[in-house]
Parts: C-alpha cells; structure tokens; sequence
C-alpha cells in the first residue's frame, strides 16, 4: 500500500472482494484498494474493520447501497474525519476511475469517481 | 396482528429487515427500539434514509418502548418490532407477553462471551438461558435471517 490516497470499498458479501479484484485486472494497479465485507459483523465490528482498512490515512470509501449496515457503519465511524470522504453506489467503472486520480484530495477524488461511475449507468 | 415481526438483530435497520421481510409482511412501520439511536437524532436520520418512503419509523429506548408495546400492538399498522439486545427481548416480553410472543433470532454476531450456534447466531450462556426462560413462559423463540430459510429452534442453538 502506498501512502497516496487509499480507496476502501464496504459491500455486502464478497462483493467488495470481487470489485477489488477486477478494477486490477482492468487497471494494472494494485495496492490501492481495501475490500471490506459486512459478513459476519454487529455494527461495531463493522465499524472497526473499517476504520482498520482507512488506517488513518486520507480516504475515499465506497458503499455498495445508499442506505444499510455498511453506509451506516461507515458515517458512523468516519462522519467527523476531514480527510475522508464517502461514495455510495459503488460500480467497477468509479473504482477504475478512482485508481487512476490518487493525486487528488478526498473530495475531489470522491466527486470524480462518482461521476465516472455514474456516466456508466446506461440504457444502450 | 399489527406487530408481524419480532426480531432481534444487531444490525437494526438493513436490508433484510427492509427487503427481506417487510416486503412479503408487508410492513408499513419499523418500530426501532435501541437507547444509543433513540438518543441520537442523527443515526435517526441515518436510519430513516434505510427504508421505503412508505414505511414508516418510530425509534424507541427501551424504558419508553416497554410502555408503548401494548399500544403498538393495538394500533392497525402492520409493524416489525426490531432490536439489537436480548436484554432488550427481555423488557419487551415482560411488558407484553401477548405482542411479543413470537420472537425472531435475525442477527446476533460474535462478539467475546459468545460461542456460534448458527452462522448468524452467537449468544453467551447467559443470553441463552434467557431465551430459554423466555420459552418457559411461553414465548415461540427461533431463529431465522430470511424469510426463506428454515426457522431454527431454540433447542437446537444449545
């Protein structure tokens, strides 16, 4: 893991994992995302397994639904943490973004991802 | 029946809760009962973002939910009962035996005193014995995480 800006990505399942995984296949860059599974966890060992996977570092964290255990875990925690900003609805097109602007501050990252993400919301 | 679900979940508010079960009970409200969200407008709010427009909320701590179980009950609104505590359980049961005769294990997870009884089931001796006083005075304790899986009985978490 580098000391750039880290991603953290809070899904149900092994969704996370999976998204992780495919955004360095796709990219080539690993090391910059933290998956973390809701499995298994009340809301207080959700909350720590994220606040592990942030390490104190600034951050963007992902959420797989606008709503739920892993949102609410994640405000929770991290609500009153300037450098750390959140995104719901993560997709492998926001990731791919993300991984590529680690440069810029959390909230920018944040509002570029989410735009890239949300552009791949289609109807072709 | 207007309290269609008596469930016991640490996770409060999530989707199963919401999907899972409020849309084949077809509930209308989710009566939240837990002291750090009853006190906590904010994770009120947070927890109101977690639900369907039509679904409605009402958060409780568990001294003022204990006197208005009888009144829930009473009321014509199809409603989940939904907690994060066995001592909590335990309140509710003892303030309306009737209401809260059925009792849902949803979502208990480990934390140190527990031992797994089902994947999403820990309890402590102690949080087990309290069930089993639970179903001494006639309470129908199981546990099940979604509707379309086999309810578990007590018994068998032993």
């Amino acid at each position: 893991m580098s000391d750039t800006l880290r991603g953290v990505v809070v899904c149900h399942g092994t969704v996370a994992a999976a998204l992780v995984h495919a955004t360095e296949q796709i990219s080539g860059l690993s090391g910059h995302l933290v998956p973390v599974s809701n499995t298994g966890c009340d809301r207080e060992s959700l909350e720590a397994r994220i606040e592990e996977a942030v390490a104190g570092q600034p951050a963007v964290v992902f959420v797989d639904m606008a709503s739920g255990s892993c949102l609410i875990a994640t405000l929770r925690r991290l609500r009153e943490r300037p450098d750390v900003a959140v995104v719901t609805g993560v997709n492998l097109a926001m990731l791919v973004d993300f991984v590529f602007h680690l440069s810029l501050p959390p909230a920018a990252a944040a509002e570029h991802a989410a735009t890239s993400g949300g552009k791949a919301i289609r109807q072709p | 029946m207007p309290l269609v679900l008596c469930r016991v979940d640490d996770r409060l508010i999530h989707g199963q809760v919401v999907i899972g079960w409020g849309r084949p009970l077809a509930a209308r409200r989710i009566l939240l009962v837990d002291d750090e969200v009853a006190a906590n407008p904010w994770e009120q709010d947070l927890y109101r973002m977690a639900v369907p427009d039509d679904v409605a909320i009402v958060v409780a701590n568990s001294a003022d939910a204990s006197t208005a179980v009888a009144g829930w009950q009473a009321e014509p609104v199809r409603s989940i009962l939904l907690t994060g505590s066995i001592e909590t359980l335990v309140a509710l049961y003892a303030a309306d035996p009737v209401a809260v005769h059925r009792i849902n294990l949803g979502g208990i997870h480990h934390r140190p005193g527990r031992s797994e009884r089902l994947p999403y089931i820990y309890l402590s001796p102690a949080e087990y014995d309290a069930l089993l006083d639970l179903e001494a005075q006639g309470a129908d304790v199981t546990a099940q995480d979604v509707p379309s899986a086999s309810p578990v009985g007590l018994r068998a978490l032993a």
